[in-house]
């Protein structure tokens, strides 16, 4: 039994098959990266496991538990978290806010506590406090800490969403295009970042367009065109598919592939 | 240096709001006696506490009501009816005037806080219009558009009244309502609404449950304005629908944009702006309500954050 199965997935919008026939699994500690033109169905596939839509068809388990069609905040409680393709952040919130509120599954405080004010808020703000600074230099940002997140980089804004997908504490994490805009140093921190995730026992999920990290660091690669699976295995197999390069890489992915790999 | 950096960090320090107004209600009577003043600094009062409720619910997790008005409507009518019609003790109302506001905002706000934005502005307004319906036509219990007599207040066998003892009593109501609203500015449940505030579908995405979150501060919000209606109608001794009307509901709205979203001190301040600002402007008869409304573009425009946290932040752009 795989950690994460994802079973003959489809959902269909208007008449248009938007993601069909798709199924894959992802093994604790793997990195599994989903690519594919634009409009081919990915971060519409994202959204059908993580519960944003409702799927049409197919099945979803995470270790083994039934999880289609559950409601977000419900899938992070059985260890599903994803980070987003347009940014999500908080942006009134400070930075180390951000990633606190990443660990609301973990606070154990009640609403009537909240409001008078009881002195186990204070307590449990710290330990909050010290678990998403602990978060935040894992992921590079100790320094900014406090610094408002609607006045980071982008590149920050990405690892920044990453810290707080990871407070959740989840068994599977879900990135939509992590270094997408980011330039090279920063993608280069956060291949770091991925790799020392699934080193962790964290089974990835990745959506990106960057191929020389998805070459780099993916396990296995699933290829969507038009919603459906071109091809699926290691990155060395399903960068020689010829259906794959004529559909996504062509000449100048298929070199660029080829360089990463040295 | 030693004087700025403690500036700053009295700025930022989470009860200074709370301190500030609790010296600011001590003033208030030393500077301003009369019996008139005094009465206008607890309209104040009460009509900042209503608003708190909006803050909770506007500021903090981002849901626009425009019928909060509504629910002091329903709390200043639990006041009046309770010990008039059914004979119960005038405090006991006031805890069930809130406690049912509570209950009816629970029962509204499960299907309407479905919707956002400007729908949810336009189904509560449609809730605050069927509060302010009913008070009006229910002429054989609420005394319809005249209004009704309300009995006095007694705490434990006192019985408030007099100027000065309406002050502190509505004094020490907008505290304990400030101190709750500053608790749970800094609780998890505050980050959790503030984090929906910014992005729902992010916020569901570390497991905060937003539609539990926007109900419980939809709940909240009504026992504030319930609370504040109880004692506005105990304090005039006399309620007409006006009070539960879409104009007091726009007003509270204004007081919470004025004053500065989200601030626990901009709703008092702008509470202030819209309450004293009306009774300094009668010297100009019938200007008054054009000058008032000029008043508020002019602020708007300026400071556009709302009067306290434009000012907090210009003093702390330029400490060092």
């Amino acid at each position: 039994m795989s950690l994460l199965e994802v079973r003959d997935m489809g959902i269909s919008f208007g008449g248009l098959r938007a993601v069909d026939g798709v199924s894959f699994s992802v093994e604790a500690g793997q990195v599994f990266s989903i690519i594919g033109p634009n409009g081919a169905g990915k971060t519409t596939l994202f959204n059908l496991v993580t519960g944003i839509y409702r799927p049409s068809r197919g099945k979803v388990t995470l270790a083994g538990a039934d999880m289609t069609g559950l409601a977000p905040h419900l899938l992070v409680r059985r260890g599903m978290a994803r980070t987003f393709q347009n940014l999500q952040v908080f942006f009134r919130m400070s930075a180390v806010e951000n990633v606190m509120v990443g660990c609301h599954l973990a606070e154990r405080t009640s609403f009537l506590a909240d409001l008078l004010g009881l002195p186990s808020v204070a307590r449990q703000n710290k330990v909050t406090r010290e678990h998403a600074l602990a978060l935040l230099g894992r992921v590079g940002l100790a320094h900014l800490a406090d610094a408002s997140a609607g006045a980071l980089p982008y590149g920050a804004l990405k690892r920044l969403e990453i810290a707080r997908a990871l407070a959740a504490n989840p068994k599977v994490l879900l990135l939509d295009e992590p270094a997408a805009g980011c330039n090279a140093v920063e993608t280069e921190a956060i291949d770091h970042l991925i790799a020392d995730i699934a080193k962790a026992g964290v089974g990835v999920v990745l959506i990106e367009h960057d191929m020389k990290l998805v070459m780099k660091i993916s396990d296995r690669v699933l290829v969507l065109a038009q919603g459906r699976p071109l091809a699926e295995g290691p990155p060395r197999v399903v960068r020689e598919n010829p259906q794959v390069i004529a559909a996504y890489l062509g000449d100048h992915g298929a070199r660029e592939a080829d360089r990463a790999h040295g | 240096m030693a004087a700025t950096a403690s500036l700053s960090r009295v700025l930022r320090a989470r009860l200074t709001p709370l301190i500030v107004l609790a010296a600011l209600m001590v003033l208030v009577p030393v500077l301003a006696p009369s019996s008139f003043h005094l009465r206008v600094a607890a309209l104040v009062w009460i009509f900042a506490l209503a608003a708190l409720g909006l803050t909770i619910l506007m500021g903090y997790a981002g849901q626009v009501s425009l019928g909060h008005a509504g629910f002091v409507g329903i709390g200043a009518y639990a006041m009046a009816i309770g010990p008039a019609r059914l004979g119960l003790d005038p405090l006991l109302c006031l805890v069930l005037g809130a406690v049912l506001a509570g209950m009816i905002a629970y029962g509204v706000g499960r299907p309407i806080l479905k919707l956002k934005g400007y729908y949810l502005a336009i189904a509560t307004l449609g809730f605050g219009v069927i509060v302010a319906l009913v008070l009006h036509s229910e002429a054989e219990i609420t005394g319809g558009p005249d209004g009704m007599a309300v009995s006095r207040l007694s705490l434990f066998g006192w019985r408030v009244s007099g100027a000065l003892n309406w002050y502190w009593v509505t004094s020490g109501a907008l505290l304990i309502g400030a101190l709750l609203a500053l608790n749970i500015a800094a609780s998890p449940t505050g980050r959790a609404l503030r984090a929906l505030h910014d992005s729902e579908v992010a916020a569901a995405g570390t497991g905060i449950d937003v539609g539990a979150k926007k109900l419980a501060a939809f709940v909240v919000a009504a026992v504030y304005g319930a609370v504040a209606g109880g004692l506005l109608a105990a304090m005039n001794g006399l309620i007409t629908p006006e009070a539960a009307s879409f104009s007091h509901s726009i007003e509270l709205v204004a007081m919470v944009i004025i004053g500065g979203l989200g601030s626990v001190f901009g709703t008092v301040v702008g509470a202030a702006f819209l309450v004293v600002l009306p009774q300094m402007l009668t010297a100009l008869q019938e200007y008054e309500q054009a000058v008032l409304g000029l008043l508020i573009m002019v602020f708007m425009i300026f400071l556009p954050q709302g009067i306290v946290p434009s000012i907090r932040a210009y003093i702390l752009e330029r400490l060092p």
